[in-house]
């Protein structure tokens, strides 16, 4: 680890502010960054830790019903939490393990988009809103690929606001090393429509399944999608699965989901 | 009731109370006064030829005391290799150098090209940052069988090929074998790859070198399993420091599964620089350095035939192996697939005819060695899966099919050079079938298969060659070292004796085990007995700890050594008692004449020796400390029965472990408890090899699982409960306890079972699977369902 300045603020604005220093980073539960300060792979000059800010953390519901989650709520919060529906609550209970989901949180892993984990699959399968300090990102406008998102230089992921549906699920196949999704599928019914997103597979990061969404919009069953197929085109092919068997878990994952869900 | 003292009673681990309260001595926990910290840089390309280092910059950054290369070690020795293996036509191995850092090209990402030695660990590392280093990338050499294919790129520029030997055995055989083949009524033939794996102990690596300069005495702390056998081989081969101005300690150590048996450049750099530069150097591995520092274990690709006669025996067996040394000879790698890999090939079974090919090779890769099993599970793999193979290209039960192939008289000299001297191998299947209740598999299948689950069931067999091992004949086939194993024993004046023993415990339990057997034969409280082990300047010349050989060896030259205090004892007794020494007793502690009422405590008899008023002075002298080295005469045989019960979820081709039953025979057991726990732990990295573990490279000598984000080492969650059973006990013939060896067996006799479980499971779906290799990882499944 190479040398660097800690803050902690126990405001948004003193964090925004703070992050204005060059190379700074901002630090959620530390679950990605602090491994690779370890490794020296990352040199940022200053760290910010939102964990101090209390307007942050928590999970309340707004006068629409949503579900809103504090960026620097931890997994073990929003997996325990009465407020959150089933399909959210269970996503979060699934990642890593007790020591991750103590520490890490729905904003760090929204911010850093990695293609496995697994709250990009909930927060754009349930159509959630990102909300920073600056402004309000639909969740299909947010990701944009692998580790990238919409998020500016020094922009803080202060709240995401999930509307809840109908009925929702998510299932994961774990890589049997990381634990992380090897396939992840979360698929929410609203009133309006069937959304459907798969994290872990694509080597573009977390994407919408239109196909199976347009079937189970009509039929919302597992076996409307029975005989769909996802093309292997453009998944993720390495030592724990080939394009072409992510793309048959995402099949797999979906009409589990569906069947939990319905 | 089961014994509550000695041999055969399970007290519990004495040193888990050190270990679970924080309070053990790892080599980690030791800091010298005043020690400096070094860090490897190492290479981050597979192969390459160094033009330039500059260290300059580097040098000059604070608290740096001095960088190494390569050129700081000219003229001092390479690591040395331990065994040479003499090919098929009595040409020994190509040996290559292997220096303690990099001589002019990096082999493997890995390799240690400079060492920087600082007064922090970040300043080291800083340092090391700024070192320039300037290398011409050379084509890696990754594929065994392109590594021999001609023109491939060389490993080792001044050898005349990637092959390290073309090992034959027995050579003679072959023609026989072949015509048995001709004369076959049914051949199987299966090709498989025995996964490379990383051991990846809980304790990773640590060296620290000391340099007392008064006295001129170099000290190593070490994690290692034999610190006799580092203190020789670094200390005759590499610096050229004697035995005695050479003094190795390894404490606690976390773990070893063979990987903390040799000896590492790290471990001399670390000696070599603390008398340099008259600073104690440390060095703790990371866990990603441990990755692609610590010898792994496995990497064949096999192929295997199996003849059988019309009426379904065993009549021939051929095998074609390639072995992957990696890029330099370890300490004990030569030997690995051939004498701890050929030998085994007869299995359980009188096949007739066996030959036996393999051929070494050098690649860019981590150097391989001995792990957990060490060949031994290579042969058992391969051997109990063609097996499985036949029995259902035939049409037959596995088990039966195996069982009409029992070896059942012993003392039996199979054809690949091993003499058993005893077992019952039916005696291990009857108390696997009784613990296994393979007649309740069916409505077992048939509820998985109401969940959509595909079940299978796998049986195997193995058999090991253990408690190694006799020093002569290992001489006659290429080990460097005798393999005898050497017990002090010394006995207190009140009574209490310390065992310094050769062996060395890294997780075995000796200190428990061992107090055991003293307390049996003298018939004492396990209380009064401490073991000591791990300090080259305690205990005399000893071969330490692997090939499951401490209490076969170790604890047979610490039986020697107490027979010869309780011989001595009993003069003294008989000295006190006034009575003839034919007739002198000990039980419970206590010397009796024969016949009378007359008696002595062990107590009064110790402090006689050492209070010698009252003594037999001019038959004895006083004291009662004895020594004894113990050469075995044979190898020891466990053997046993496994089976595994698998669940395929078909849609996703996961595979999860529903139950796992293992019969062991391991002769008489000294502590059911451990032995019960060594098992565990054995299936445990068995599993982790046949479902998960796999150490992959890319086509540029890339580690692709060099960090457990990807490397996926077997969780609580990945086992199930197992059901053991050692009751089958066919004592070892030619050892004082009658003991086998357990520490294997484990990790020896699982993975076939695993795999012919889920060939079984997949087949039962109606898919002609004959093979999926290690691990069956959901992905290899789906594959091969799919195919």
């Amino acid at each position: 680890m190479y040398n660097f300045d800690f803050e902690k603020p126990s405001t948004i604005a003193d964090a925004v502010a703070a992050l204005g220093a060059e190379e700074a980073q901002a630090l959620g539960g530390g679950q990605t960054l602090i491994p690779t300060l370890k490794q020296r792979l990352a040199s940022p000059s200053k760290l910010v830790s939102l964990k101090g800010i209390s307007e942050m953390q928590g999970v309340c519901i707004a006068d629409d019903g949503a579900v809103c989650i504090g960026g620097a709520t931890c997994h073990a919060d929003v997996a325990g939490s009465s407020d959150v529906f089933a399909g959210l609550a269970g996503l979060a209970g699934g990642i890593g393990d007790p020591a991750v989901r103590a520490r890490g949180t729905i904003g760090g892993s929204l911010a850093n988009n990695d293609p496995a984990a697994c709250y990009p699959a909930g927060a754009l399968g349930c159509g959630a809103t990102i909300m920073t300090n600056s402004r309000e990102i639909a969740a299909d406008d947010y990701f944009e690929g692998m580790f990238t998102t919409a998020l500016e230089e020094g922009e803080i992921v202060t709240e995401v606001r999930f509307p809840v549906p109908e009925g929702s699920n998510y299932q994961k196949f774990e890589q049997p090393a990381s634990r992380f999704a090897l396939v992840g599928v979360f698929v929410a019914k609203f009133a309006d429509g069937v959304r459907v997103a798969v994290t872990g597979a694509s080597e573009e990061g977390v994407f919408r399944w239109t196909e199976a969404e347009a079937a189970l919009s009509a039929n919302f069953s597992a076996d409307a999608i029975a005989d769909l197929k996802l093309g292997s085109d453009g998944m993720i092919a390495d030592l724990h699965g080939t394009s072409e068997y992510r793309a048959h878990l995402v099949g797999v994952l979906t009409r589990r989901a569906v069947a939990a869900a319905a | 009731m089961p014994k509550d003292h000695g041999i055969g009673a399970s007290p519990k681990r004495r040193e888990d109370v050190r270990f679970l309260s924080g309070t053990g001595n790892y080599t980690d926990d030791i800091n010298v006064s005043g020690q400096a910290y070094v860090h490897f840089l190492r290479s981050d390309v597979a192969h390459g030829r160094i033009t330039s280092i500059n260290t300059e910059a580097a040098a000059a950054m604070p608290g740096v005391l001095k960088i190494f290369t390569g050129a700081d070690f000219e003229g001092v020795g390479g690591i040395p290799c331990g065994w040479q293996v003499t090919d098929r036509h009595g040409e020994p191995m190509q040996e290559p150098a292997h220096p303690v850092l990099a001589q002019g090209k990096v082999r493997y990402v890995g390799d240690q090209i400079a060492a920087v030695v600082a007064e922090t660990l970040e300043q080291a590392r800083d340092a090391a940052e700024a070192i320039e280093v300037d290398l011409e990338e050379l084509p890696a050499v990754v594929d065994m069988k392109a590594a021999l294919a001609d023109g491939a790129t060389k490993v080792h520029d001044d050898l005349t090929s990637n092959l390290c030997y073309d090992w034959g055995f027995v050579e003679e055989n072959k023609p026989a074998v072949d015509a048995a083949f001709e004369a076959a009524a049914h051949v199987t033939t299966l090709e498989l790859r025995n996964n490379r794996l990383v051991a990846n102990p809980m304790e990773p690596r640590v060296a620290i070198g000391d340099f007392n300069r008064g006295t001129g005495d170099s000290t190593l702390y070490t994690t290692s399993q034999n610190p006799h056998v580092i203190r020789l081989l670094m200390g005759a081969f590499v610096l050229g420091i004697p035995e005695h101005k050479l003094r190795v300690v390894a404490p606690d150590v976390g773990g070893g599964f063979g990987t903390k048996i040799f000896h590492y450049a790290e471990e001399a750099f670390c000696t070599f620089a603390a008398k340099a530069l008259n600073r104690a150097v440390k060095w703790t591995s990371t866990r990603s350095e441990a990755f692609i520092s610590d010898a792994h274990g496995r990497d064949h690709v096999t192929k295997i035939e199996l003849a059988l006669d019309a009426e379904n025996n065993f009549t021939a067996i051929r095998t074609d192996t390639h072995a992957n040394m990696g890029a330099y000879l370890s300490t004990f790698a030569p030997s690995v697939p051939t004498w701890l890999h050929g030998t085994l090939m007869a299995g359980n079974y009188k096949t007739p005819l066996i030959y036996v090919n393999v051929k070494a090779v050098f690649t860019n890769t981590v150097p391989v060695d001995a792990y957990r099993g060490a060949g031994r599970p290579e042969a058992t793999y391969q051997l109990e899966r063609v097996i499985d193979k036949a029995a259902r290209e035939l049409g037959v039960d596995p088990i039966a099919l195996r069982r009409q192939n029992f070896i059942t008289e012993f003392p039996y000299a199979t054809p690949v050079a091993v003499e058993y001297d005893t077992g019952d191998y039916h005696g291990t299947m009857d108390a696997l079938e009784k613990i296994a209740d393979f007649s309740g598999f069916e409505a077992r299948r048939k509820e998985s298969e109401a969940r959509g689950k595909l079940r299978g069931l796998g049986v195997n067999c193995y058999i090991e060659a253990c408690g190694i091992a006799p020093s002569n004949l290992v001489g006659q086939l290429g080990a460097r070292a005798g393999l005898y194993e050497s017990a002090t024993v010394r006995v207190n004046a009140t009574g209490g004796l310390v065992v310094m023993t050769g062996s060395h415990s890294h997780g075995q339990g000796h200190e428990t085990s061992f107090p055991q057997v003293i307390a049996e034969m003298i018939g004492i409280d396990e209380s009064m007995v401490e073991i000591e082990h791990g300090d080259t300047d305690k205990a005399p010349m000893g071969m330490g700890t692997y090939g499951s050989r401490s209490l076969a060896v170790g604890g047979s030259a610490m039986v020697r050594a107490t027979e010869k205090i309780i011989a001595k004892t009993k003069k003294i007794a008989a000295h006190l008692l006034e009575a003839a020494e034919a007739d002198i007793e000990l039980k419970d502690g206590t010397f009796s004449v024969a016949g009378t009422d007359k008696s002595v405590a062990w107590g009064d008899v110790t402090l006689a020796a050492y209070v010698p008023h009252n003594y037999p002075l001019e038959d004895i002298e006083p004291g009662l400390e004895e020594t004894a080295f113990y050469d075995p005469a044979n190898f020891t045989y466990p053997s046993g029965a496994y089976a595994c019960e698998v669940e395929v979820d078909p849609e996703t081709g996961k595979v999860t472990i529903e139950a796992f039953s293992a019969a062991d025979d391991f002769g008489n057991v000294v502590n059911p408890m451990i032995v019960d726990g060594q098992v565990h732990g054995g299936i445990g990295q068995g599993i982790g090899q046949a479902l998960l573990e796999n150490a992959a490279y890319d086509e540029n000598g890339q580690l692709l699982s060099a960090s457990y984000m990807d490397y996926a080492m077997p969780r609580a969650s990945d086992v199930p409960f197992y059901s053991v059973d050692h009751s089958s006990q066919t004592p070892c013939t030619h050892n004082p306890l009658g003991v086998k060896g357990c520490g294997e067996a484990g990790a020896i006799g699982s993975p076939p079972a695993v795999v012919n479980a889920v060939v079984d499971a997949l087949q039962s779906g109606g898919h002609k699977v004959d093979h999926v290799d290690m691990p069956v990882s959901p992905s290899r499944v789906w594959a091969a369902m799919n195919a």
